[in-house]
């Protein structure tokens, strides 16, 4: 079989038509996995479909959601983060403290945000500056950020003002403000990525860092402002859930990396760096939400959903892994 | 090569140091830290997370990570405790087979994705870290094994001991450390793992079996997540769907970084393991002596996480240096 | 075309909402602090056998993990399911506001059912508490007493620091300490957080053991920290002078009691809590019992129950203490 073909594959190079350009790309996958999801969780209950709901529900990640776009910057960049939901926890801890003890409030806010370009920082400084691998220092500043929340605030929770509470339950046009943000952040920066010379830069600098090098692009220096945006991004999205439960606690925002991560991925960013869009993590976003929504309001054990959730993260890199092992040929 | 050599040599020498002065700290504010008790407490604290870390450094030296200890711990803990509540006729050191058996399972489930798929490892177990701890609510039914369903034998083993006042877990998690020195250090297959993690690209040509090497390792840190699994029902005299085991990865994953196991592969030492998995067992311990409240211990564990993370560096970096200049 | 079947699809499902809601008794969803507890086995039998005699739907669901947000998702999706009673045992004592608050607007009944959202009462319409909580710290300090000779160094092993039913407890017996003549023999020399891990638990019982040498009692008023407690007095033989006891589920303590480690230690029926919660809820939604400070009614096996302040009900007045003699009667 394989001694007919190969002379014959080397004769044609192979003209891909358009429409699989079009089609055979992870974020596809996505939509028709979304698709099917929302077909399905309307199936597995008769509650489900109701747009006020989804988007309700939608609010409860939002704040993911939107940090999930900067971290699909810093994947296809070729690293990792794993600190962001650490991050929010910090930054609001800071933000909360800070009003408690009388700081004004818009100052309270500005203590909060810098904190988070401080740990970006720190990230960025270990990963770029000293060369230790990104996954390995997000995971100590993942411990260390969480536990120093913890310091901060004990297991007490903070409460805030009245007038900062609610950010997801303002409606513009019938959206909610939250998810309103997601939206217009994942248009601005999937301009970024895809229509600018800093976004392509990124792509390079994932696909092949020494080569960008060469070329001349100051590799270091965007992955150093991607790692500060991550900090910017999870502090500002810190606020929004301080915003949205009324009170911080040092577990604010437990375990959303991997909800993070699992967007990224999702969407079809490739682990390894140099390909992907926000378009899928756009996509992805919705996709998780819809999933985990039809499977709470049908009452299907949380177990279930785990199962669900792992197996998905799987599927979707072996299918990722497979799209682009065939599309690089 | 003795270069080399002397690095390690230095960086165990360093973790030891730091345990040392460790403890002498805290023994001037708190005197019975320097007593055999306190040893003893130390010890106990550690079992779990020596076995789990022996495992975790094999998949590390091979370049890849294994997030799913954890929930591998997890489930096969509530396997063997299902099996002590409902067919408690079944003999019970049948429970060791059962718990490591589950896990290497597991672990080969892990390796087979890694290297079928050609996955990342980390993702993958990223994956089964919930994976595994789903199927744990559902084969439990989201009810825990309670204690007098495991046998009291099984939980004597926490407490009796053969010598020296030390409990049976104690010597059971040293004797697996001595047999993982002699696997990596004195068999072939142990060699591999070194060659395969240190250039993954040149360990087929020198005749290295990737792919079944790769599987070996996952399955081991299954296995051994197992065995951790039943010593967990031994141990504490429980088994619950959610506590049991979560957080399990974090504390090893620590205790192998900050032993001096590189992260970029080809590099670790079970000594090294020990040392990082005994440094993390004294803060452990100190911390409710010192009368420091439990809610500081998460940040300083990440301090001694970020702390290793840069003398590795620095060692790794001095290493090159002195290797360039014996090259000169 | 594929566009057509989905429509279809999702009409089938609309259809579906429409039919679902013709004739329904009344739902009632209780909403756990955490799967996998087996402390909410229990209440969850109390609902459901309440359930079956009153005619009642009931359904259990927790999240995954008992973080303080984690349960939000669950509210929301009982309310679009458009449950009548949402029983909750509340993971934060003021993050689920807002959401319990929709929850209310919506005609839902809300209440919290063994802990209370202390300080934000207003965002829940009762609470259903297996005792009143001011008796569980005199309770204790007299069971302890009782089992030291009232003399002695004495400490405390709580859950985390903040726990706001423990604190409670635990100012209540600071106090009976101080004020009670009868106890002015026992000093209490320490209060340590094992932050209801059995990890963290062990070692501050080991460090308590350690630090105070005379120590003759612990008082571990939660059910982490009295086996973790019981279970470093049992590896350590020293069951005959540190005499541990506390709040324990009869399930966990079995083994303790029966081999001598400890001696005896209190709880209540949670069982208790789902059986009243559910004939509350199910009297007020039919209009025979008014949701009102000092209103009464009568629940089958339980007597009158009176609605005391902040709309707040016990199941019991004292503390139930088990021990060799009754433990085996309990099986929870």
């Amino acid at each position: 079989m394989s001694a007919i073909q190969t002379p014959a594959a080397r004769e044609l190079p192979p003209a891909r038509p358009r429409w699989q350009v079009i089609v055979i790309r992870p974020e596809t996958m996505t939509l028709v996995l979304l698709i099917l999801a929302l077909f399905g969780a309307s199936l597995l209950s008769p509650y489900f479909l109701d747009v006020g709901y989804i988007l309700r529900s939608f609010t409860l990640s939002a704040e993911f959601a939107i940090v999930a776009l900067v971290l699909t910057m810093v994947i296809i960049a070729g690293e990792i983060d794993l600190s962001p939901a650490a991050n929010m926890a910090l930054s609001a801890c800071l933000f909360a403290f800070a009003q408690q003890a009388g700081v004004p409030m818009p100052l309270a806010i500005a203590i909060g945000l810098f904190a988070g370009l401080v740990m970006g920082a720190i990230n960025g400084f270990m990963v770029i500056r000293l060369q230790i691998p990104s996954i390995i220092v997000t995971i100590g500043t993942l411990t260390l950020y969480r536990g120093l929340a913890q310091v901060i605030a004990g297991d007490k929770s903070i409460r805030v003002p009245d007038w900062f509470i609610g950010i997801n339950t303002v409606l513009i046009a019938g959206i909610p403000l939250t998810v309103l943000i997601f939206i217009v952040m994942s248009v601005i920066l999937g301009v970024v990525l895809s229509m600018t010379i800093f976004g392509r830069q990124i792509y390079q600098i994932g696909t092949n860092e020494v080569a960008a090098r060469h070329a001349g692009i100051r590799s270091q220096r965007i992955k150093m402002s991607l790692f500060l945006l991550m900090g910017l991004v999870s502090a500002v999205a810190g606020l929004m859930t301080a915003s949205r439960l009324g009170s911080v606690r040092y577990d604010l925002g437990l375990g959303g990396e991997l909800q993070m991560v699992l967007m990224a991925m999702l969407g079809g960013t490739y682990i390894f760096g140099g390909r992907g869009t926000i378009l899928g993590t756009f996509l992805a976003a919705w996709l998780l939400v819809i999933v985990s929504t039809g499977m709470t309001v049908a009452n299907v054990l949380p177990a279930v959903q785990l199962v669900v959730l792992g197996v998905l993260l799987i599927v979707s890199i072996i299918a990722t892994n497979f799209i682009y092992s065939r599309t690089q040929r | 090569m003795s270069a080399l050599r002397n690095i390690l040599l230095r960086r165990e020498a360093g973790i030891a140091v730091m345990i040392v002065l460790f403890c002498l700290a805290v023994g001037t504010q708190k005197p019975q830290f320097l007593t055999l008790d306190s040893l003893r407490i130390i010890l106990l604290l550690t079992p779990l997370i020596l076995i789990g870390a022996m495992g975790q450094m094999l998949v590390v030296v091979a370049r890849h990570v294994d997030l799913s200890i954890g929930s591998m711990l997890g489930f096969s803990a509530m396997v063997t405790g299902m099996m002590f509540k409902f067919h408690p006729e079944i003999w019970w050191p049948i429970g060791f087979l059962v718990s490591i058996g589950t896990g290497a399972l597991l672990g080969l489930i892990n390796g087979l994705l890694v290297t079928l798929f050609r996955l990342p490892a980390i993702i993958v177990t990223l994956g089964t870290l919930n994976l595994y701890r789903g199927l744990t609510y559902i084969v439990s039914n989201a009810k825990q094994i309670d204690r007098q369903y495991v046998p009291s034998a099984l939980k004597a083993m926490s407490q009796t001991s053969p010598i020296f006042g030390i409990p049976w877990i104690i010597f059971i998690s040293f004797g697996v450390a001595l047999l993982t020195y002699i696997f990596v250090m004195h068999t072939r297959v142990g060699r591999q793992i070194f060659a395969l993690g240190s250039n993954p690209v040149a360990a087929p040509l020198r005749g290295v079996a990737v792919t079944r090497v790769t599987l070996l390792v996952f399955s081991i840190s299954g296995a051994l997540s197992g065995l951790a699994g039943i010593l967990y029902a031994s141990r504490w005299g429980f088994v619950n769907p959610s506590n049991t085991g979560s957080g399990f990865e974090f504390q090893v994953i620590a205790a192998v970084v900050i032993g001096g196991v590189s992260i970029n592969g080809g590099v670790g030492t079970v000594l090294g393991t020990i040392l990082g998995v005994l440094l993390l067992g004294c803060v452990a311990a100190a911390l409710p002596l010192l009368g420091i409240p439990g809610t500081t211990q998460s940040a300083i564990y990440g301090a001694v996480i970020l702390i290793a993370l840069l003398i590795d560096r620095t060692v790794r970096q001095q290493g090159i240096k002195s290797l360039t200049r014996a090259r000169a | 075309m594929l566009k057509k079947t989905l429509l279809a699809g999702l009409a089938i499902g609309v259809a579906m909402v429409t039919t679902a809601y013709a004739a329904d008794p009344i739902k009632i969803v209780y909403i756990g602090k955490n799967t996998g507890n087996p402390y909410f086995d229990s209440i969850t039998g109390g609902f459901e056998d309440a359930c079956k005699s009153l005619g009642c739907e009931f359904e259990f669901v927790a999240p995954a993990t008992a973080e303080a947000t984690s349960q939000i998702p669950f509210i929301e999706a009982q309310i679009q399911r458009g449950v009548n009673v949402i029983a909750i045992a509340p993971n934060s004592p003021d993050a689920l506001n807002q959401v319990l608050d929709t929850a209310k607007e919506k005609g839902i009944l809300v209440l919290t059912v063994n802990g209370d959202l202390v300080g934000n009462e207003g965002h829940r319409d009762a609470t259903i508490l297996p005792v009143d909580f001011t008796k569980t710290g005199p309770n204790q300090v007299e069971l302890m007493g009782s089992m030291i000779g009232y003399k002695g160094d004495i400490a405390i092993l709580s859950a985390t620091t903040e726990a706001p039913d423990q604190n409670t407890w635990i100012a209540a017996m600071n106090d009976t300490l101080k004020n009670d003549p009868k106890y002015k023999d026992m000093h209490l020399v320490a209060t340590v957080y094992g932050d209801d891990q059995p990890e963290k638990s062990t070692t501050e019982m080991e460090a308590l053991l350690s630090n105070y040498p005379n120590l003759v009692g612990v008082i571990a008023p939660t059910t982490v920290g009295i086996a973790a407690a019981a279970q470093v007095v049992q590896s350590r033989g020293i069951a005959a002078t540190v005499h541990v006891t506390g709040l324990g589920l009869p399930s966990e303590m079995r083994d303790f009691v029966k081999d001598g480690t400890v001696s005896a230690f209190q709880l209540w029926s949670p069982y208790n809590e789902g059986w009243l919660a559910a004939h509350f809820a199910v009297g007020v939604i039919g209009g025979t019992i008014k949701n009102e400070v000092g209103g009464t009614f009568d629940v089958p096996n339980l007597g009158t129950i009176t609605i005391a302040d902040k709309n707040a009900m016990n199941t019991q007045a004292e503390l139930t203490t088990f021990d060799a003699k009754n433990i085996d009667d309990f099986d929870f």
